[in-house]
């Protein structure tokens, strides 16, 4: 790990007379709509995630109370399609990716020695699009025939001719979020090429940096193919084209090529910056270096690579030419070598280490445990012969929630409570958060596990009733549901007493262990942290 | 036979030899996977408990080996073409669909099966057999709750169907756990797949792509017969639908009463538009238009009303119904449709204007 | 770089412009999103109005923006360093517009090489063919589509081709006004920044004809399958950027009669001309891809 040091009065600031509307922070509501400071954009998008996550929790609570029994019970067939639906894209889009962004926002300039994002302003517009392309998409719900109900996939002719008209809305504020993305990924990446300080050179960079700028790469290169599948959508369904409608000499499965294009990427751009987390985290914990520094750094990368030819793992069922699925099976399987070559460096990382299991720690292993067995999942569903039995069951639900709630959102979590005390100044309610920690985990499991058994045993996916043999699990797995969302709002009880800065003031490298730019300078964390660079040695 | 040996907590052998290949080659990959995933917690657990500061464990400070990273490189992708090669050779076998001895074609629409025997004069369509009471907890479930229809796919055992599958508006997917079968029916093309059932028996599976409001509602259910019996049930059917149509055409010289018509009415609708347009005529607003006092089912001229039910509407959910219900069956549902709930047009439609508007007179 | 030398990296203070834009685009997303809706149920209603509002708060923020942005940059406050975040901002602003591009060139590509052949039995869909589209033959441009609707090729001689070589000289003569700007040839730079801006305008103009032409003379519209799909669509699209690039340079022209831009300092010259070039390169692709082949 870089260690900087020879940092050159980090407060600079103080000397500099031309600026002095710099020294004390904007007060009130205007502070944060107009502010292009990263560490209030990063706290913006990180609520902003939090409330989203809540919305979508909620979303899932429903889907998981129909769903507790057989027959219908709460909601109708065409509702329980929105939430689920409506759940899926706010998830992923409003939730994890908004988080992982703002933990870029914060992080990224303070590890490299940066006096802000390299575009301020644009940063500031990037958030704020955010939230209005929410509540178009949450509006949307409330229209007559309801918002949309074709799944986070949107695959067409369901998403054209047979939806409702409230597709418009859908297909613009997917558009309006795509801009946003694209915009922040643009300042991540700008601010990694041009803004490092001194001696910051690019292997001596933290894993967390160089996760996200891989990641920003990913999301200017498909986000777009996105929008243009939005686009595609919007045309089919309201100016007559037929880009996929046989009839006109297009075809729905090009769709699904297209969204996969972007979605399979996608994926890659909700774990890589966990990834990152995970091995910032470990070696600070195990007070050992991280083991495997530059293989990590070319397994992100080829990760990244590999995620552009295997879309069409999601397709196996569609009809493909069988030499189009072999193709596809290998790639995707391929996938599981420089991801294995990362678990195997976190677990070497500990080797020999002197362990010490604090919060942020017992959530980087629950996620190196939990993230490795939805890894491994989907290397079954790689498979392409089994993948006929377990696509579109909850077998692939099962997969991608350990992927993603253990994996992306637990890293998240990890990340929030290894950096709090740097953000505030205090730790936070230590006990408390143990409760987080244990309730969460227990609950997770009693969530996802069983799914992959009715997974396999046969419940497809989005259905909201169900045969009779599947009646035990899906009980239990409403319990887990409903105690995993309780256990959140622990976490929200954390976090409001850590934003209203109760707890211990903590020192500037808070965690014995800790390494980076970012341990070195006070907590919490100065308004304007470097403005000069500091060098590193 | 393996539709009854269903377990609970993992895939099942099904009953033809490509799901049994499919079950081994699930069971290879599973047992791997586990393998892997005891190795390397049990390293991490290992070294949390040995080396933990709580024990004195002091730190060390290597972070590099280059044998070791080459190993750890190496050998997943020697397990990764373990794995590659019978996968490819269950999957090729899948895939080839040459040398049938029958085919059916399975067309998929909003949310019913349709079947159609590509070398006999046999074809019909394949609802969801359980009772709404039960659906919405009124009855008691049944055993076969969600997994029944009221017309199964029958095929002979010992042979090998070839099935093309298609759609006639969303995707749908085809699915029977059983056979290892799920292919997609995509609208404007054809998806071939395969099957050789060994053993007589009901094999259940569902509709496993989300096609709209009642994915969930579209079972597949395939009874396996002995060659035999298969072809006196296939020969029975083709003579069945062969007085049916003689019937049709002697129909056209008749009136049916108005009770007939509403009873016959109110059951085709039941089956066949009250999944949108609901029970009470009401639709769904935004998404699905009401009947109940509409324009086009109250209005004097129930030419357009007819037309819409046998042509379809293009660009909407609205199918043509011309091809899945009979003259008789659409007469009865559109004087239902005319006379129920409020709507007291009072008009009678008979097989022979339907006859009319369907050949354009 | 040293860090005896650094120079202050500009940190704007507050702004009041992002939230606008985000204001902009969501009157953008809500009115065209009920326009859209508007029209095709052939009812009236407030799509069009926020939609305009949208555009205007939008064109209102741009100017702003922008404005803050000279100003700032006139009085010094830019380092050589943000000048390279400007550079290297834009470049992966027009990557992403690459990727836009690219979505549909696939889908172009798509179609030709896969989707058609396999409607006419092709690959593994000699039943598709067979049972769905009997006698239905794969073709591009695809005059007649497996639905039975029929339109007409646009050639690529005519408008195309001298659309071709508007756009080509174009690009020389916005490279020759750079060199005039670096140059200092302020005479260079305004008489080729001047021929560019009408190059430009008269590309659209010709395409508007060739659309006239495409709807009134060959029925080729935007309903006639995916040949007239992939054709609006990718020229459409181009459309629009070249409509970008021209106000672009527009307000470029403007600046340039201003006095703004010297000889190292003169960022948004330069994005506005690699935006040009890369829009060119596009309508190469469109070319050969659309038209030609
Ligand atoms: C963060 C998100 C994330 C991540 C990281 C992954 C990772 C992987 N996913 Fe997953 N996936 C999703 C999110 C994600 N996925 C989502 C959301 C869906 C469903 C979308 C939808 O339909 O709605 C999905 C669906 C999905 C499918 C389609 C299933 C179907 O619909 O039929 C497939 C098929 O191949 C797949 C495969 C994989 C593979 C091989 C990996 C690999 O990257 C995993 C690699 C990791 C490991 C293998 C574990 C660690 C490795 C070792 C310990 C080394 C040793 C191992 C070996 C050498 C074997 N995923
Ligand atoms: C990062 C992404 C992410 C996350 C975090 C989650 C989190 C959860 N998801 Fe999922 N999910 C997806 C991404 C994600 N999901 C995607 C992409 C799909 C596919 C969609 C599609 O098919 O199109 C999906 C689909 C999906 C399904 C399948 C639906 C179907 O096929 O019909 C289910 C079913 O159980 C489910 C459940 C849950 C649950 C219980 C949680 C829980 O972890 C949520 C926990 C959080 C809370 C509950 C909020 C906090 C608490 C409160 C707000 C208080 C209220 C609490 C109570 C009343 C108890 N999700
Ligand atoms: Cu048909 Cu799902
Ligand atoms: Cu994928």
């Amino acid at each position: 790990m870089s260690k900087a040091t020879d940092i050159v009065s980090p407060d600079h600031a103080a000397a500099d007379h031309d600026d002095h509307h710099d020294h004390h922070i904007p007060k009130g509501l205007m502070r944060w709509v107009l502010t292009t400071n990263h560490k209030d954009i990063g706290t913006l998008y990180l609520w902003f995630a939090f409330i989203m996550f809540l919305t979508g929790g909620a979303m899932a609570m429903v889907i998981r109370a129909e769903l507790f029994q057989p027959g219908l019970q709460i909601v109708d067939p065409n509702f329980f399609n929105q939430m689920t639906t409506v759940h899926g894209l706010i998830m992923v889009f409003g939730a994890v990716m908004p988080a992982f962004t703002g933990l870029a926002n914060w992080l990224v300039p303070m590890m490299i020695g940066a006096p802000d994002m390299a575009l301020p302003r644009m940063n500031n517009w990037s958030f704020w699009i955010l939230p209005f392309a929410f509540s178009i998409l949450l509006a949307s719900l409330f229209l007559e025939g309801g918002g949309p109900a074709f799944g986070w996939t949107f695959y067409a002719p369901l998403s054209t001719t047979y939806s409702g008209d409230s597709t418009a809305l859908f297909v613009f504020s997917v558009h309006i979020m795509g801009i946003s993305s694209i915009m922040g990924a643009i300042n991540v990446i700008v601010t990694i090429f041009n803004m490092r300080a001194p001696g910051m050179t690019w292997m001596k960079m933290p894993l967390f940096v160089w996760t996200w700028l891989i990641t920003a790469f990913l999301l200017i290169a498909v986000m777009p193919v996105l929008a243009g599948a939005v686009t595609m959508v919007l045309t089919d369904k309201f100016f007559g084209t037929s880009f996929f409608d046989a009839a006109g000499g297009g075809d729905p499965v090009m769709f699904q090529h297209i969204f996969w294009f972007f979605g399979h990427p996608e994926v890659y751009i909700m774990i890589l910056p966990a990834f990152g987390i995970i091995s910032q985290i470990v070696p600070t914990f195990a007070r050992k270096p991280l083991f495997g520094y530059a293989s990590m750094v070319y397994a992100t990368a080829s990760i990244a690579l590999l995620s552009f030819i295997v879309w069409a793992h999601h397709m196996f069922t569609t009809g493909m030419p069988v030499a189009a699925e072999m193709f596809f099976m290998f790639a995707t399987m391929l996938i599981s070598v420089p991801t294995g070559v990362k678990v195997f460096n976190w677990v070497a990382t500990m080797w020999r280490g002197s362990m010490t299991f604090e919060i942020p720690m017992m959530f980087a292993l629950a996620f190196i445990v939990l993230f490795t067995i939805g890894g491994l999942s989907g290397l079954m569903l790689a498979i392409t012969p089994v993948d006929f039995q377990y696509h579109d069951t909850y077998f692939v639900v099962a997969h991608f929630h350990y992927v993603l709630v253990t994996g992306a959102v637990f890293s998240i979590m990890a990340a929030v409570y290894y950096w709090l005390p740097k953000w505030t100044g205090r730790m936070f309610d230590i006990t408390l958060a143990k409760w987080h920690f244990w309730c969460s985990l227990i609950s997770v499991n009693l969530l996802f596990f069983p799914m992959h058994f009715v997974g396999l045993a046969g419940m497809p996916r989005r259905i909201p009733d169900y045969a009779l043999q599947f009646a035990d699990f899906n009980k239990w797995i409403s319990i887990g549901g409903f105690a995993f969302g309780l256990s959140q709002l622990i976490f929200l009880w954390v976090m409001i007493k850590a934003c209203r800065k109760q707890g211990e003031p903590v020192s500037s490298q808070v965690w014995e262990g800790a390494e980076g730019l970012e341990w070195e300078i006070p907590s919490p964390a100065p308004y304007h942290s470097f403005e000069t660079p500091p060098v590193v040695k | 036979a393996g539709s009854n040996d269903v377990s609970s907590l993992n895939l099942r052998r099904g009953a033809t030899e490509i799901s049994g290949q499919v079950y081994d080659l699930h069971m290879l990959m599973f047992s791997i996977c586990v393998g892997i995933a005891v190795v390397v917690f049990g390293v991490m657990f290992v070294s949390m408990y040995l080396h933990r500061k709580s024990r004195g464990a002091k730190p060390a400070n290597f972070h590099e080996n280059v044998k070791v990273e080459i190993a750890w490189t190496v050998i997943p992708f020697l397990i990764l073409i373990f794995m590659a090669v019978p996968a490819a050779k269950t999957l090729i076998a899948m895939e080839d669909t040459t040398e049938a001895d029958l085919t059916v074609l399975v067309t998929g629409s909003q949310w019913k099966w349709h079947y159609k025997y590509m070398d006999r004069e046999v074809e019909y369509y394949s609802l969801l057999a359980t009772q709404r009471e039960q659906i919405n907890n009124r009855y008691n479930k049944g055993e076969n709750y969600l997994l029944e229809v009221d017309r199964p796919l029958v095929i002979p055992t010992g042979q090998k169907v070839r099935f093309l599958i298609t759609s006639d508006d969303v995707i749908h997917s085809w699915w029977v756990p059983d056979f290892a079968v799920k292919k997609d029916a995509n609208p404007g093309f054809i998806n071939e797949a395969w099957t050789k059932v060994d053993e007589p028996g009901i094999y259940r599976g569902q509709c496993a792509e989300l096609c709209g409001k009642d994915h969930g509602f579209m079972p597949v259910v395939v009874i396996a017969k002995e060659p035999a019996d298969y072809e006196a049930w296939v020969s029975e059917q083709e003579s069945i639908q062969r007085q049916a149509r003689e019937e049709e055409q002697r129909l056209l010289a008749m009136s049916m009463s108005k009770e007939e018509l509403m009873s016959e009415g109110e059951r085709v609708y039941n089956a066949a538009c009250a999944a949108c347009h609901m029970p009470n005529g009401e639709g769904l607003p935004g998404v699905f238009p009401a009947l109940k006092g509409s324009v086009l089912a109250t209005q004097n001229d129930p030419t357009a009303h007819i037309e819409i039910v046998l042509n379809g509407k293009t660009g909407t959910a609205m199918q043509a119904f011309g091809k899945m219900l009979s003259l008789k069956e659409i007469a009865a549902v559109v004087t239902y449709e005319r006379n129920a709930w409020g709507n007291n047009t009072g008009q009678l439609i008979q097989p022979k204007d339907v006859n009319a508007v369907a050949t354009g007179q | 770089m040293q860090h005896q030398e650094y120079q202050k990296y500009y940190v704007p203070a507050q702004s009041v412009w992002p939230i606008v834009g985000a204001v902009a685009l969501f009157l953008i997303a809500v009115g065209a999103g009920n326009f859209v809706i508007e029209t095709t149920r052939g009812e009236s209603g407030y799509g069009d109005n926020i939609l305009a509002v949208g555009i205007v708060v939008l064109l209102v923020m741009l100017f702003g923006w922008f404005r803050d942005q000279i100003n700032e940059s006139m009085s010094g406050l830019y380092s050589d360093q943000l000048g390279r975040s400007y550079r290297q901002g834009m470049s992966w602003f027009i990557f992403s517009e690459v990727m836009f591009f690219a979505a549909f060139f696939g889908a172009l590509f798509y179609a030709r090489v896969i989707a058609l052949p396999w409607l006419s039995g092709e690959s593994n869909n000699a039943m598709t063919n067979e049972v769905l589209w009997p006698g239905f033959e794969a073709m591009w441009p695809l005059i007649e589509t497996p639905g039975g609707v029929s339109t007409t090729a646009m050639s690529w001689s005519g408008l195309p081709t001298i659309n071709t070589v508007i756009l080509l000289i174009s690009s020389v003569t916005l490279h020759f006004a750079h060199v005039g700007l670096e140059q200092g040839k302020r005479k260079q730079l305004t008489a080729m920044l001047g021929i560019t801006i009408l190059l430009g305008c008269g590309f659209l103009f010709l395409q508007v004809e060739e659309y006239v032409h495409a709807y009134r003379d060959l029925g080729l519209t935007l309903q006639s399958g995916i040949y007239g799909n992939t054709f609006f669509l990718l020229t459409g699209f181009h459309g629009m950027h070249v409509t970008l690039g021209t106000i672009i340079l527009m307000v470029l022209f403007l600046r340039v009669l201003k006095g703004h831009f010297t000889h190292d300092n003169h960022f948004a010259f330069q994005a506005g001309s690699w935006y040009w070039h890369f829009v060119d390169v596009v309508w190469v692709m469109l070319y050969v891809f659309v038209y030609v082949l």
